[in-house]
């Protein structure tokens, strides 16, 4: 049980520092100076939910890792965040719609998760569920404002939307850690987030004139550490002075 | 002849009199350039700014570190905006003033195009470029011009929480491995200079300088400041243990100041002039980020437009 929690734990956790870190890569680089501070802000929060996380995961553990020793000091094969949030931020459209793909699961999975068995959990996500809401407000309404803007925004968006789509399957997928969680009533059924999720696609799609891509091939991997050739350059980046002055404090 | 005269007296004896400029109110088309030079300026300068501390995000060595900066980072950028509309209050719009900016016509401030090479440097810009920076921004938050004034008091209490994490990060860096204190100690050697460069030339050097104490839009020589400073950042550096790289500095009984050695002003002139390590590599920067925002903005201002054509159709 605890080994499974863990394991939920930590996969809530990966996917927002991995996000994160890909967001903070932004910043100075913005298309305009109010969304350069949107995207700061956003990285910000997703980082300030991941170190909740992290530190959860790690007393659930007990074995004494941190929240550094679990972001700083593990390979690439032990991250279980799913593949589409270390994407490369490519163009804004890419930066907006992978995020949009994110959110629009990230928030009915973070209203979902305040009502769980698992405190902590519920806590957590209580004080995600407003950062949530705005962070799909932002994604959502530069989504429209790209489908429903210019020709060249129009076109960058559809090719973000059908570059990304094949990443959005594993948002979705169940195994047994996730069957154990959901059984136990710490995590909410994955279909009813799916369900709010396509809603939410559908509906934003709809209003940027942009056409959903066909359900086809899904990547998968994510949760189970098998990770893009991006991975590996990420957590390069993120971890080497951590790992170049090993045991010191910062 | 005599009206512009009289207004200028009358301007002149509002100033004295300690009241605030506003945007409505009449002034010298001399008040009104130096302001939009200035604080223009500092606009670039916060956002400018944000490129040496951005290059850290990705690589800081604590997720608690990580935060801190991106917080910082985020607070910058909104100084930016506060300060662009500060300058959209003179009649000049942010496009402009930004377009100066990337052409190479306006300046930024001469420390951001220092790269920041280690960790440390982090430490270091907080605690020396951001120290300094608060000496002339609590100086402008009584500023003559009301919305630059009024602007500086929310940038100063900002910047304050940016000079303590950097001097906070400068002492747990000293007391830590020995590598760790000579990176603090490597950062500190190589921003000093830099940071006392930023209150600009000399008093008698300064060619804004007496017109802008006349109106009150400074209220401090570079001198006085930089003086200020040094007093301050010296006893700071000797309570983290470590050494400013200064083999003329001395306390002085006399003056009760420390007196110090001399500014390389051939570095400076040559930085300003666009010559330092990273002035190619800042502007470079700024226009890619603009250029390739643009498709972005333009999305915006023609989803913008048909949202309204909707509304007027509806």
């Amino acid at each position: 049980m605890s080994q499974s929690l863990f394991t939920y734990t930590l996969r809530l956790a990966d996917d927002l520092l991995i996000l994160s870190q890909r967001l903070g890569e932004w910043c100075g680089h913005g298309p305009v100076l109010e969304e350069d501070i949107a995207l700061t802000n956003r990285a910000l929060d997703h980082l300030g939910e991941a170190r909740n996380l992290l530190t959860y995961a790690g007393q659930v553990e007990g074995k004494g890792r941190s929240e550094d020793d679990l972001a700083y000091l593990r390979m690439e094969r032990q991250f279980t965040n799913v593949k589409l949030v270390e994407q490369p931020n490519g163009d804004y459209a890419h930066t907006i719609v992978r995020s949009f793909l994110f959110d629009a699961y990230h928030l009915p999975l973070m209203q979902a998760l305040t009502k769980s068995n698992d405190e902590q959990l519920a806590a957590i996500a209580g004080k995600s569920v407003k950062e949530a809401t705005y962070h799909l407000r932002h994604s959502s309404e530069w989504l429209i404002r790209f489908g429903d803007g210019t020709e060249e925004s129009h076109q960058r968006a559809q090719a973000a939307l059908d570059d990304l789509w094949t990443c959005t399957g594993e948002l979705f997928e169940t195994d047994a850690v996730l069957e154990e969680m959901t059984k136990a009533g710490i995590a909410p059924d994955i279909a009813t987030i799916k369900e709010a999720w396509s809603r939410t696609v559908d509906q934003v799609l709809s209003e940027a004139t942009l056409k959903r891509p066909a359900d086809a091939f899904m990547m998968t991997g994510g949760r189970k550490g098998l990770h893009s050739e991006y991975m590996g350059f990420i957590l390069a980046e993120m971890q080497h002075v951590t790992r170049a002055y090993p045991g010191v404090e910062w | 002849m005599t009206d512009v005269k009289n207004l200028e007296d009358l301007f002149q004896a509002k100033i004295d009199a300690e009241q605030k400029i506003e945007p409505k109110d009449w002034m010298p088309d001399a008040y009104r350039k130096n302001l939009v030079r200035q604080i223009s300026q500092h606009a670039h300068s916060e956002v400018v700014g944000m490129l040496p501390e951005g290059n850290w995000i990705t690589r800081a060595p604590s997720l608690k570190r990580k935060a801190i900066l991106l917080a910082k980072v985020q607070d910058e950028a909104g100084h930016g905006l506060y300060l662009y509309s500060a300058v959209e209050t003179m009649g000049t719009s942010r496009e402009q003033t930004i377009d100066d900016l990337l052409s190479g016509k306006a300046k930024y401030s001469s420390i951001f195009n220092y790269p920041t090479l280690t960790w440390a440097d982090i430490g270091a810009i907080g605690w020396l470029v951001d120290g300094a920076a608060i000496m002339n921004q609590v100086m402008l938050c009584r500023t003559s011009y009301g919305p630059y004034a009024r602007a500086m008091v929310r940038i100063c209490k900002e910047e304050s929480f940016h000079q303590r994490q950097g001097y906070e990060i400068m002492g747990v860096l000293a007391k830590g491995s020995p590598e760790q204190k000579e990176m603090a100690q490597d950062a500190l050697n190589r921003w000093w200079w830099p940071s006392l460069m930023m209150f600009g030339p000399t008093d008698a050097n300064s060619p804004h300088s007496a017109q802008s104490m006349k109106w009150k839009i400074k209220r401090q020589s570079n001198d006085e400041l930089r003086q200020i400073f040094i007093d301050r950042t010296v006893q700071q550096a000797e309570v983290i243990g470590l050494t400013i790289p200064d083999p003329d500095l001395k306390w002085n009984e006399a003056t009760q100041h420390f007196d110090w050695g001399t500014i390389d002003w051939t570095e400076f002139n040559n930085v300003v002039a666009g010559n330092g390590p990273c002035n190619k590599e800042r502007l470079a920067a700024r226009n890619k980020a603009h250029n390739d925002g643009a498709w972005v903005r333009q999305a915006a201002v023609a989803y913008a437009a048909k949202k309204a054509g909707k509304k007027q159709a509806a």
